[in-house]
């Protein structure tokens, strides 16, 4: 078994970042979202601070992955679904009616529960992204996405193969093909929507590590179901119920010392 | 505290075994240092060796909880409350070894002085100091089971007063020991009682800090009174008469 990803690179600070030095990079404020007439989230109220992993928990129906998908409005896709409040990035709202969604979904990337590769070589898989906002070289696009590659913590494994299918990889892989997809047109944030949910214990701790590298250059979201690797992966952590934000906060108090009891009851399998 | 039960049954069985667990070790703990201060004053050298068996067991249950809270942290991957329940137990079992530990020896000592004649004085400052050590494990492990911290709190700040009895037995004890050589031997064996009995305090203020951890989520923060100061006291020394 090859575990050397473990041994890679172990330069990044800690779970806990010093306060003050925190740089938000996405403001959600007083965010409410309707599917049709029924309001899934109330009054959000959530940072993503630069360089730093926030973990959403909270039980299935509770808006989690609802919120992640108008950070980069991809619920714009959908007719009767609408988002009243701001999202900021940067201090620009992207809610805003002129929101060009290409630029803000180049800089707002998301990876699914389910790996969704093209059906196309692995090769492709990159490219294709990178084609899409710029206009390189054959030798640049190499170069990308042997770059996207390594990013993903999969070029060792795929790079003498680069014209097989990406749907011939495992779902580890695939999941990984899908983060290095993400990571070669350069986003600033990426949205993770339980990416692990559906891989093995060796495949889901490779993903770790990645989460933990990219975390140096990126603004990582991600929602998990597994109380875990929220505790292990992230720095802040924010609890979600029936569409509201319950506790937000640093992530080793929310899973050593919760203030409230449904936070307590909830992470610690309790009935609430 | 009242708490939510778990959704799966058998974690939280688990966490009542291991309070139960707790609660056995310190009734035997309570046992074993009451009765080795009895032993010690009545030189009962029967009931010392009855003593130092229940330490026996003592040891042995310590084992149990440390082994019921590996498997628990590596079974359940315990979060907040839990993980704090299954850490003070740890802590607490540990700190209930060194009691039992302690006790065992004040039973030993008894077994050493056997025959020997006591001051009453002094046996009655030993005794008082047990009682008080004794109290004081019974305050903490109720706080522990009702999980009251502020109960705990108040244990925590007590144990200034056996520091402060065991301060006056150092200086009586050397005072007997220079009037008379002859009293050396059996006032050293009732110092180390002491000096055991003053540590089973300290055991207490332990339980009590893991208490207050255990509910709180965060150490005491405030300064305890320190009352022990025997390791700075002068011994005055009389050289031999030439």
């Amino acid at each position: 078994m090859n575990l050397a990803i473990h041994t890679d690179v172990r330069e990044h600070e800690g779970p806990t970042v010093a306060p003050g030095r925190l740089d938000e990079k996405v403001a959600v404020r007083r965010l409410n979202f309707y599917y049709g007439a029924y309001r899934a989230l109330a009054d959000i109220n959530v940072n993503l601070y630069a360089n730093t992993v926030t973990a959403f928990i909270g039980p299935s129906g509770c808006g989690k992955s609802t919120l992640l998908r108008i950070v980069n409005r991809i619920y714009d896709l959908y007719p009767n679904q609408r988002a009243e409040g701001e999202i900021m990035l940067d201090g620009e709202n992207i809610l805003r009616p002129g929101q060009d969604l290409n630029l803000l979904r180049a800089k707002v990337g998301m990876v699914f529960q389910k790996p969704t590769p093209f059906p196309m070589t692995i090769y492709e898989n990159i490219a294709f992204g990178v084609r899409l906002y710029e206009n390189p070289s054959k030798a640049d696009l190499d170069q990308r996405v042997e770059e996207a590659l390594k990013r993903g913590a999969l070029w060792d494994e795929v790079k003498d193969k680069l014209d097989a299918s990406g749907l011939s990889l495992s779902g580890g892989q695939q999941q990984r093909l899908c983060i290095a997809r993400t990571v070669a047109i350069k986003p600033e944030v990426i949205l993770l929507d339980e990416p692990c949910s559906a891989l093995d214990p060796i495949s889901t701790a490779k993903i770790e590590e990645l989460i933990d590298v990219l975390k140096r250059d990126y603004t990582i979201a991600i929602v998990t179901h597994n109380m875990q690797q929220a505790a292990r992966t992230s720095d802040f952590t924010a609890f979600m119920y029936l569409g509201e934000m319950i506790e937000y906060g640093d992530t080793t108090q929310i899973f050593t010392n919760p203030k409230l009891e449904r936070t307590q009851d909830y992470i610690t399998g309790r009935f609430g | 505290m009242d708490k939510h039960e778990h959704i799966v049954r058998s974690y939280e069985e688990e966490l009542a075994a291991l309070n139960t667990k707790i609660a056995k070790m310190g009734g035997l703990a309570e046992q074993v240092v009451g009765q080795s201060i009895d032993a010690l004053e009545r030189r009962d050298p029967d009931l010392a060796e009855v003593t130092i068996k229940e330490d026996e067991v003592i040891d042995a249950l310590e084992h149990e909880i440390e082994e019921q809270a590996i498997v628990m942290i590596a079974r359940r991957q315990p979060m907040a409350y839990d993980l704090r329940q299954i850490m003070a137990a740890l802590r607490i079992s540990a700190d209930l070894e060194r009691i039992g530990d302690l006790g065992k020896n004040i039973g030993k000592r008894a077994l050493a002085v056997v025959g020997e004649q006591q001051p009453k004085k002094l046996m009655l400052g030993l005794k008082h100091m047990g009682e008080l050590a004794l109290e004081q494990l019974k305050e903490v492990l109720d706080a522990f089971i009702e999980r009251d911290a502020d109960r705990a709190l108040k244990v925590w700040y007590k144990d200034e007063e056996i520091d402060a009895m065991y301060n006056s037995l150092f200086r009586e004890l050397l005072t007997y020991m220079m009037e008379d050589p002859r009293n050396i031997g059996l006032c050293t064996h009732l110092l180390f009682g002491a000096k055991n009995i003053e540590r089973i305090g300290d055991h207490a203020t332990n339980i009590a800090e893991t208490v207050y951890f255990l509910v709180h989520g965060s150490a005491i923060t405030d300064q305890r009174p320190k009352g022990d100061n025997t390791s700075s006291t002068p011994v005055p020394i009389r050289r031999p008469a030439e």
